[in-house]
């Protein structure tokens, strides 16, 4: 299993560079995770985003669909792709700690 | 878009001459962006599947059964007494390359192992070492090769860099159904343990949770709800989507995708509002939340029981018969496999549209129609309300997803609906449409990013088909029916072929319909403002 090692800490990850644990997320998981993805710094619109896929992801044990966290954080497509080069699924998710989905996807 | 891609005009430079050592002394190399991930442990536990354990394809050490020579040998024995396919496919093939230039892997890489033929060689030189005569007796004049742990590897390789779509089956004289010598050869990969991830991981969600993707049933319910809000938020109309209720006329079933990512997402709402204008009595399940059958990219043994937990679900539920959604691969089983797989579902009805008496015979066994067939039939009728001009901001092309084309003969329906639905249809060159589809490169389990340099020039041909049609009539959206599609051609277009959207079929009819007591539509069902007031001429090519 690949070790990602950032800040003097070490995270389980899978190949994709996904934490491996999602219950050991928390804020500062997303600030070292996000050296991996070319987000410099973590804004407020940032923070929304996480924020969202985390809580939903608790309740649901997923992301929400693509639409829903557009709508429910009311940034566009494209602008979440601003704020997370790699998109919803692959960026945003992975500094939120949820696992990558898989399928027709 | 991963750094490691090279750029477009790099990789369109393919090197055609084959290595100067002949094919079985030219290793195989697992070099990144041309293969997947090997599926993580805690999915093959979860099957029950053989040999979990972490490894990857670029390791040096597989970590294989001690005795995985048997296991394979074995597996192959059994598997030539149990399908005569199998045998007469590894007998009959006389190498005539009809089928060489057909692969859409071979055209975008060069890879003389990507040529079918070639491909199936790989299978077809140990069949016949250990279950020839001739090859048990004098190997190298039969073409015929030890299983060794090389072999084993290129296996992998080659048959995950196959998507099962049969384009090469159309031109062989033989008929040999190469997809079936690649399912095998997969079949045999899993007994010691050598899979893919992202074939792997949705076929254990799919029992887990019902779906590829992990959706859960409350999750599955908000999701539904969001998409009815939504529909009423652009059109003004509340639908209402029974969840799992018990003596509904009709079990629809889509892919799973189609409630989750997006363009996909665009296509649901299409089905919402179409059941609605037709008032079908109908119902979705989170329990058969999948159209996706993965076993197809697994084994014959996985294929039976994900087709089974359908037809469950549609017993359970008391409905008379299925309606199935813009899913690919799922109508390959349905088709080709079920009825001899799982048997015929003698406890449903055979289809009969409630809403024009049409009775489809030929799902007289299966019971399930395609959500085309249903809307085609509809059309014709004229029981919908069109309104084709809400599609003229899009000029629109076609493509044959493979399995719906190929596997089933889905060709009409679809192009029916869109010259309905919308004004400006646009064929790509004939020799890449219709049962000559070219695949979008990432299908049966192979859509996932690591293997995304192998996945653009798979999807070279598709690409540069629809590049044709961009250019000389300006179409800028590629409509298809499989969820894999609408996940994969995104990025392929963007790569080879920007400024082409992805569209479900279904989504244009959605866009079309004139629902009753509907607000006026300002924009299509993106939010995208409508094209104009004042329509154009029509144009059809």
């Amino acid at each position: 299993m690949p070790i990602f090692e950032v800040n003097g800490r070490q995270y389980e990850v899978d190949e994709d560079g996904f934490l491996q644990d999602p219950s050991i997320w928390n804020e500062e998981v997303a600030k070292d995770f996000a050296t991996t993805e070319g987000v410099t710094e973590l804004t407020d619109k940032h923070w929304k985003v996480i924020h969202y896929l985390r809580n939903y992801y608790l309740q649901f044990g997923i992301a929400p669909m693509i639409r829903k966290l557009c709508k429910e954080t009311g940034f566009k497509l494209n602008e979440i792709y601003e704020l997370f080069p790699s998109g919803p699924a692959k960026g945003a998710c992975k500094l939120a700690g949820l696992p990558k989905p898989t399928g027709c996807v | 878009m991963s750094e490691t891609v090279p750029k477009p005009d790099e990789l369109v430079q393919i090197d055609y001459r084959p290595p100067v050592r002949d094919w079985m002394h030219t290793p195989v190399q697992f070099r990144r962006g041309t293969f997947c991930y090997a599926a993580a442990p805690k999915n093959l536990k979860y099957l029950e599947m053989p040999n979990p354990r972490d490894w990857q394809p670029m390791d040096e050490d597989w970590k294989l059964p001690e005795n995985w020579r048997e296991i394979i040998l074995e597996g192959m024995r059994e598997r030539l007494e149990k399908f005569r396919s199998f045998r007469l496919f590894m007998d009959i093939c006389v190498r005539c390359g009809a089928c060489a230039d057909k692969c859409h892997f071979y055209i975008g890489s060069g890879d003389p192992k990507n040529m079918p033929v070639l491909r199936a060689e790989l299978l077809r030189s140990v069949y016949r070492r250990y279950f020839t005569l001739a090859g048990r007796l004098a190997p190298k004049l039969a073409g015929a090769r030890d299983l060794t742990v090389d072999v084993l590897k290129e296996w992998f390789y080659y048959f995950y860099q196959c998507t099962e779509c049969r384009r090469c089956s159309v031109f062989c004289p033989y008929g040999i159904d190469t997809a079936e010598v690649t399912m095998l050869a997969r079949e045999l990969l899993n007994l010691v343990g050598c899979n893919i991830n992202w074939a792997i991981e949705p076929v254990a969600n799919c029992f887990r949770t019902g779906n590829h993707l992990g959706v859960q049933p409350h999750g599955f319910k908000d999701s539904i709800e969001f998409a009815v809000d939504e529909l009423e938020d652009l059109t003004g109309v509340r639908v209402e989507v029974p969840i799992m209720k018990k003596g509904a006329e009709v079990l629809f079933i889509m892919p799973s995708a189609d409630y989750f990512a997006s363009p996909h997402y665009y296509t649901l709402l299409g089905y919402l509002l179409l059941f609605h204008h037709v008032g079908l009595d109908y119902t979705v399940s989170a329990y058969a939340s999948e159209g996706g059958n993965f076993g197809l990219f697994t084994s014959h043994e996985m294929i039976k029981r994900l087709n089974d937990k359908m037809y469950r679900e549609a017993r359970r539920l008391k409905v008379k018969y299925l309606i199935g959604g813009e899913c690919g691969h799922m109508w390959r089983v349905i088709h080709q496999y079920m009825d001899t797989m799982n048997g015929p579902a003698d406890f449903l009805e055979v289809p009969v549209s409630p809403v024009t008496g049409t009775r489809f015979e030929h799902a007289a066994s299966t019971k399930m129609i395609h959500i085309c067939e249903f809307t085609a039939d509809l059309i014709r009728h004229g029981k919908l309300k069109l309104d084709p001009s809400r599609n003229d901001h899009w000029k629109v092309t076609f493509h044959d997803s493979c399995n719906p084309a190929r596997a089933m003969g889905l060709l009409e329906e679809p192009r029916y609906i869109l010259r309905n639905v919308a004004r400006h249809f646009y064929e790509m060159p004939e020799n890449t449409i219709r049962e000559q589809t070219f695949c979008c490169g990432s299908g049966s389990g192979l859509g996932t990013d690591e293997n995304l340099e192998m996945r653009l020039r798979g999807g070279l041909p598709r690409a540069n088909a629809v590049k044709y049609v961009r250019d000389r009539f300006g179409v800028n959206l590629l409509t298809c029916i499989c969820a894999i599609d609408k996940a994969t051609l995104p990025p392929l277009l963007d790569y080879w072929v920007p400024g082409v959207e992805v569209a479900g079929v279904h989504e244009l009819v959605g866009n079309a319909l004139v629902m009753e007591g509907e607000k006026p539509r300002t924009t299509d069902l993106r939010g995208q403002p409508l094209a104009s007031i004042q329509p154009p001429e029509v144009t059809h090519a």
